[in-house]
């Protein structure tokens, strides 16, 4: 296959920089556009990981940090695919998530909210997906935590997830959201997402099929990455 | 034509070494934590140290930040299917590094890259790609790191900026001393000196 192109990333789906409700992106957005650049070599390529990377364990949060008991907390599955803007799916692909506990508490010594750290709880995960793009993962579902922003601002419990695709130009960091969780519409980091249906899109939904009878539910959640071109014209990427 | 749009991004937060570098976090839970060896063993050319501090719009670094980074190897090849030309074994060309706490400062060791092929037969000038994330970065920030000591004028990405003082924020320092060579990186987020962010 001839290198393509990635399709161009809509930025108007994704939050600008700048997003004033969100008040640390304040000093921390560029002023200045961002220069667009039609894709090299070094934008289509991007780091590949295998098996040998990661432990079969990897994927289980409910097990991965256990001293002695289960951590506390609604036990849940989250899974889905990942796929291109095409519809196709994104095999062998690493997905990293990290969360706060039950309590919405974080295992990280910066945290200090007063909810107490979960001793069976280490709160993050990674695995690959499979040769469909599918990927799953089993935990507790994390706490809504308060956070300084306004003087009373609760993030919606939320999963943070890390997906790499194949190319450099995929490279995506995102939060999993709770389908009906009515913090959704007054965070204002949710909504530096300026698209109704975008923010939809990060919403995972109670998938009752998919759960495991007396033991877990389950939320699924689709990740969509940049597709490309097909290659049906010389687009001279690589030139002459 | 139905197409699917890619997922929003979103901030990485302040937590994000739980999930991507835990031991920064405090504690121990992956058996072997990914992205600190960007070169491997059996990598040729020369071993370098970049180094470098992220500021805010004020002008104090940034300490939560998490830099990765995506480069060819001497050769300028990558390690990636579509390149196909070949590196040496355990050459990854990846690496993820966060700050240290106290001081923002940053540093990964590799070696230094090679030329790329660019784009319509053009040569691109010796480059680390990287990606910042961080609280309040809703979308992560691409730029590129060149060499002070490599001949930078006919890269084609560097001769797109139009303002051209701007190239130099694109450019790290090289110093020696008796540890060896290092490169001098700094990223201003915003403001005076802003370096140049791409979107790829």
């Amino acid at each position: 296959m001839k290198p393509a192109e990635y399709y161009m990333r809509d930025r108007t789906r994704h939050a600008p920089g700048l997003t004033k409700d969100y008040k640390t992106s304040v000093p921390r957005s560029p002023q200045y556009a961002l220069l667009s650049l039609e894709n090299s070599l070094s934008e289509i390529t991007g780091p590949t990981f295998s098996q040998n990377d990661i432990d079969a364990l990897d994927n289980d949060l409910i097990k991965n940090y256990a001293h002695g008991g289960d951590p506390i907390g609604e036990r849940i599955i989250v899974h889905g695919r990942v796929l291109d803007e095409n519809g196709r799916p994104v095999p062998n692909t690493l997905v990293e998530v990290w969360q706060a506990n039950a309590g919405g508490r974080y295992r990280h010594k910066k945290d200090t909210y007063l909810a107490p750290i979960d001793p069976n709880f280490g709160g993050c995960g990674r695995t690959m997906t499979d040769e469909d793009g599918y990927y799953f993962f089993r935990t507790v579902k994390p706490g809504a935590y308060p956070w300084r922003n306004w003087v009373n601002n609760w993030r919606p419990a939320h999963i943070h997830v890390s997906i790499f695709g194949v190319a450099f130009a995929q490279r995506l960091i995102t939060q999993l959201y709770f389908e009906g969780d009515p913090l959704i519409k007054t965070c204002p980091i949710v909504q530096t997402v300026p698209d109704a249906d975008a923010i939809d899109q990060m919403v995972a939904k109670l998938d009752l099929n998919a759960t495991i009878p007396l033991d877990s539910i389950a939320y699924r959640f689709d990740i969509v990455l940049r597709g490309r071109r097909s290659t049906m014209f010389e687009n001279r990427l690589e030139g002459n | 034509m139905q197409y699917l749009k890619e997922t929003p991004s979103q901030t990485a937060g302040p937590y994000v070494h739980i999930g991507l570098a835990p031991k920064a976090a405090g504690f121990d839970i992956f058996e072997q934590e990914l992205g600190w060896d960007i070169a491997g063993p059996n990598a040729k050319g020369e071993r370098i140290r970049v180094e470098g501090c992220v500021y805010d719009g004020t002008g104090a670094p940034i300490k939560d930040v998490m830099l990765e980074a995506w480069q060819a190897n001497t050769d300028g090849h990558y390690a990636h299917p579509e390149d196909g030309r070949g590196v040496e074994d355990g050459f990854r060309g990846w690496g993820r590094v966060i700050t240290d706490f106290e001081t923002g400062l940053w540093g990964f060791d590799t070696v230094k890259p090679g030329a790329t092929p660019g784009r319509n037969g053009t040569t691109q000038a010796p480059h680390i790609n990287l990606w910042i994330v961080a609280r309040g970065i809703n979308v992560g920030l691409n730029t590129r790191l060149y060499f002070d000591d490599c001949d930078n004028s006919t890269d084609p990405v560097l001769n797109l900026v139009e303002q051209v003082h701007r190239r130099q924020t694109l450019i790290a320092t090289r110093t020696e001393d008796s540890k060896g060579v290092t490169y001098r990186f700094d990223v201003h987020i915003q403001g005076k000196g802003e370096t140049v962010f791409l979107d790829i």
